[in-house]
């Protein structure tokens, strides 16, 4: 009971921190000081109190997105296992329905862009769901992979088996190097899109969002830290699959690993440029063929 | 979970069931005769509705109690004989059958009436009704011959439904490719069934000895069913009838054709390996990869459509992939001695079966009155439609939900079902289990395409602004909401609660599957109960956060402003993505097999003044393959016409050769 009440909590208070670890790790990188390391709770406070401006002509469907981009990545966080705690939810198959929730937040923030008519944000929309064509099967390859390591359907025992690294070392590299491609695609960081830049024609989520303003923007920024962070926690837990036996420390290596990916990505953004939009389906596809060879490792 | 050996003394509900095919096809019998007019209309249409309600009845409590009914009289054809059985099987489909006949029949009374087709509307009322009373038939018929008649009066009555509109040259030249590919498969289900009785010794569908499966006779019955119902459902390569039948037929048509009567493959498929005691491992994976196939490429060219319609129905091909391969995946687990693979399989497969019924017609029925209001089935000039039609966006929306597999939504619960089937043939050790392991990512990637292109249909259609006035513009009457509706709730019924038809799937199930059944409840196998809590709990969560929302908004009166234009200050409808344009990078991804086409050369210099461009995903199949193949055949044709001189002499001379050459042979 107390373990749930941490996990939500967690993941309630936890991700408007990423954006600020990765800013002020990118500001190091740069010789800069970055913007405080609590900016992302000051502008979720600011943004919900604002009011608000809706594009002309738009109906529910565009409220929908950044209520879906919320609610999806919250309910998918608990199907999934935080460190050695298992997760709240779980039964067997419940990875599918994690993959499918997330694609349910997908599907209404690419819709909601849609009602806005502006060509701008079709066209976000329309590279948000190509791309993710390609990170799904990626996905589900790890998720075949693991599940022939563990011998589980179960996100809480597939994420938990440490001795893996021991037997499937390889495969379970190859998974892992294919997860932190689809980590960084799907939550639209450098080298597939920068969340920083304001040039609509080379953005893909942002330029999505950009009529979004107010509390419903406000949502759409929470929504995309409470995914970044659900994913990084996914891919944490395969490359730290270890339990640490106290409960609560076990809860601090938590926090610390997700800490560490946030400045994992940081670094990757700063000494990695964006890719042209054209190469990101080949590092896509890469993707897949990185997981689909680890699961092909495992046919003993 | 078994079938009950006690035979029943009267079959209330098979009664109930030949009853409403009967009041089906008899509906339509009057208007034939009376003027063109309301009368005419009331009466087709309350023989469709009342019709399949008694047929509705009776299915249910089919499936619900899995009772089996049977009824046998003599027919005067040698070897036929009048035999229908009632169970599980035949009621899983026949339940989506008379649900969706009775709505699209509602639906079609009012979108295809006599006002705008004076001579066709009868016609078509009389063979909807003809079509539905001769599937429910083919879903009970028990007897070899019998089923063939009953599969013909379908597929011949489904062609007047095709060319539904006379007037349409497009819709005659489907339907002409429509009857060469139901004749096509029909030949083969000939072959299939003289095969059946060649080994079994009877027109029965009566079990085949165990053992023959494997052989090269049981092989090839197994090829000639899977081309004969392959034909009928759209498995892909056997699909190029599909598209271009569905795109022409009126909505409501389209709706029973795509929801029902491509099931009726599928029904055959399964009713055909349930007569089989021990089916090879080989036949699992021959469906598995024909389903990845028909799922993947199916989608793709889904995607490259920008009729309404046609995209529609490409999807049909899709969802056909996704039962095949749930189908693959029984069949492979039969093989294998697993029955708790085959039961998520099969159970997944007739799942999905029901759910595409819903889904399917419900987006047809919309697409109906989206393309009479704009009168036009091109994606690429509509926008803003649902501030015309709230309702139908509404409603298409959830369809649209649903048939990407989106929990909330049904199409979720049986995509679940099959995946679960997959994984858990993908987990278990051996290369075996491989095949299964590829074809998971591969229903994920159809998942995500799938969602790719009900974003597009969705959001060119009915969201962003209106290009022009739409031509005919009117309200939504209930007649038309109604049907929708209904099927919406449904769907969301079925994605809440799919603990609720677990039972009515593992009966059916353990019917396609003769033998040993998993001593695990489908429910718990597939912890079905925790997936309508977990679509619940999402729905409460969604409420929640959308109401925070609204409470947010409602602090400060939202005013509206325009759209970011990016500096350009003079933004225009025509500037919206259109459907063509946001299907562009998945259709690249998928180009050597779409194969698409454009018009139009590049923009080149600065301030170009004109430029077009124009794109057209074609059927690869039919242009690349049967075109050629059928020109090649008549140019062969064409040769032999040397023979046919008109001369009475040179033909008597070659009966002299002919006569001739057999004796010198001899």
């Amino acid at each position: 009971m107390i373990d749930t009440l941490v996990h939500v909590l967690l993941v309630l208070a936890l991700p408007p921190l990423l954006p600020g670890v990765i800013a002020r790790t990118k500001a190091a990188f740069a010789g800069r000081n970055g913007p405080p390391l609590l900016q992302g709770y000051y502008d979720l406070a600011r943004l919900l109190r604002k009011g608000s401006v809706l594009p002309a002509g738009s109906g529910w469907v565009f409220l929908a997105g950044p209520v879906a981009g919320v609610a999806a990545p919250l309910f998918a966080s608990l199907l999934l296992p935080f460190g050695g705690h298992s997760a709240p939810v779980s039964f067997a198959g419940d990875m599918i329905l994690f993959a499918y929730v997330l694609a349910l937040s997908r599907f209404f923030t690419a819709t909601a862009a849609l009602d806005t008519g502006s060509a701008f944000e079709g066209m976000g929309a329309a590279r948000e769901v190509a791309f993710s064509c390609l990170a799904e099967p990626a996905l589900f390859f790890g998720f075949v992979a693991l599940a022939r390591i563990s011998g589980s359907l179960s996100l809480s025992t597939m994420l938990g088996t440490g001795p893996g690294w021991v037997t499937a070392g390889a495969p379970l590299v190859l998974v892992a190097a294919s997860w932190a491609v689809v980590l960084l695609a799907e939550n639209c960081r450098i080298p597939f899109d920068d969340p920083n830049t304001h040039l609509e024609l080379t953005m893909i989520h942002e330029v999505m969002v950009l009529d979004h303003g107010g509390p419903a923007f406000g949502l759409v920024l929470y929504g995309a830290a409470m995914k970044l962070f659900v994913l990084s926690a996914l891919f944490l837990r395969v490359v730290f699959p270890f339990n640490v036996t106290d409960p609560r420390l076990d809860w601090i290596a938590f926090v610390a690993g997700i800490l560490l990916v946030a400045i994992s990505i940081g670094v990757v953004e700063s000494v990695m440029a964006r890719l042209r939009l054209v190469k990101v389906p080949q590092l896509l596809v890469g993707a897949c063929v990185l997981s689909a060879f680890g699961m092909l490792l495992l046919a003993r | 979970m078994e079938r009950s050996p006690r035979v029943v003394p009267a079959p209330v509900s098979l009664l109930l069931v030949l009853g409403g095919a009967f009041l089906c096809v008899a509906g339509g019998v009057p208007g034939l005769f009376l003027p063109p007019g309301a009368t005419a209309r009331r009466i087709a249409t309350a023989g469709s509705v009342g019709g399949s309600l008694l047929g509705l009845v009776g299915a249910v409590s089919a499936a619900v109690t899995g009772r089996v009914e049977t009824l046998t009289r003599p027919w005067p054809l040698p070897g036929a004989a009048l035999h229908v059985e009632l169970d599980a099987l035949s009621a899983i489909f026949l339940v989506p059958l008379f649900l969706v006949s009775a709505l699209a029949a509602i639906s079609g009374s009012r979108s295809f009436g006599d006002e705008e087709h004076p001579s066709d509307a009868r016609r078509t009322r009389f063979f909807f009704g003809l079509a539905t009373g001769a599937i429910a038939l083919v879903l009970v018929a028990r007897n070899g011959l019998f089923f063939l008649a009953s599969w013909e009066v379908m597929a011949l009555s489904a062609f007047f439904l095709v060319t539904a509109d006379r007037s349409s040259r497009e819709a005659r030249d489907a339907g002409r490719l429509y009857l060469f590919a139901t004749h096509a498969g029909t030949l083969t289900l000939f072959g299939f069934f003289s095969q059946l009785r060649h080994l079994t010794g009877s027109t029965e569908l009566v079990p085949l000895p165990p053992g023959v499966a494997g052989t090269d006779a049981g092989t090839a019955l197994f090829v000639l069913a899977l081309f004969g119902f392959g034909f009928k459902a759209g498995v892909l390569p056997l699909h190029f009838w599909l598209p271009p039948a569905h795109a022409a037929a009126p909505a409501h048509v389209s709706a029973l054709m795509s929801g029902v009567l491509i099931k009726t493959g599928i029904y055959g498929i399964l009713r055909f390996t349930a007569l089989v005691p021990d089916p090879p491992a080989a036949w699992g994976d021959v469906l598995l990869v024909l389903g990845v196939a028909s799922a993947v490429l199916g989608v793709a060219f889904a995607l490259g459509q920008h009729d309404l319609k046609r995209l529609l129905a490409w999807h049909s091909v899709e969802n056909i992939g996704i039962i095949v391969l749930g189908l693959g995946a029984g069949l492979a687990g039969r093989a294998a001695g697993r029955p708790e693979w085959a039961l998520l399989g099969l159970a997944g497969a007739l799942f999905h079966v029901v759910n595409h019924g819903l889904f399917k017609s419900l987006l047809f029925l919309g697409a109906g009155e989206v393309v009479h209001v704009a009168g036009t089935r091109d994606m690429d000039r509509m926008g803003g439609f649902g501030r015309v039609l709230p309702k139908t966006a509404f409603f298409f929306l959830a369809g649209a939900v649903a048939i990407s597999g989106l929990p909330p939504l049904n199409g979720f619960a049986s995509e679940w079902l099959v995946y679960l089937g997959l994984f858990e043939r993908a987990r278990a050790s051996g290369a075996d289990a491989l095949r299964a392991a590829f074809a998971a990512p591969a229903l994920a990637l159809t998942g995500a395409l799938a969602l790719a292109c009900f974003v597009k249909a969705h959001g060119s259609v009915f969201l962003g602004s209106l290009r022009g006035d739409p031509p005919h513009a009117h309200g939504e009457p209930a007649l038309h909401v109604a049907p929708m509706a209904v099927l919406a709730g449904a769907c969301a019924l079925l994605g809440l609660w799919p603990a609720g038809i677990a039972p009515a799937l593992a009966r059916a199930s353990a019917i396609a599957a003769p033998g040993p059944v998993p001593a695990v409840p489908l429910a718990e196998l597939a912890s079905l109960v925790t997936v309508g809590l977990s679509a619940f709990a999402l729905v409460l969560l969604l409420g929640a956060v959308g109401l925070l929302l609204r409470r947010r908004l409602a602090a400060a009166a939202p005013t509206a402003g325009p759209t970011w234009d990016c500096g350009y200050a003079r933004p225009t409808a025509r500037m919206q993505y259109t459907a063509s344009s946001f299907a562009r990078g998945p259709v690249g991804y998928f180009g050597w097999a779409l194969r698409p086409r454009a018009k139009g050369a590049p923009v080149t210099k600065l301030f170009p003044v004109t430029a077009s461009f124009e794109s057209h995903v074609p059927d690869t199949v039919l242009d690349r393959a049967i075109v050629p193949a059928f020109r090649a055949g008549a140019w062969a044709a064409r040769q032999g016409r040397i023979l046919q001189q008109g001369r009475i002499q040179l033909y008597l001379l070659y009966v002299v050769a002919t006569l001739v050459a057999l004796l010198l042979r001899v």
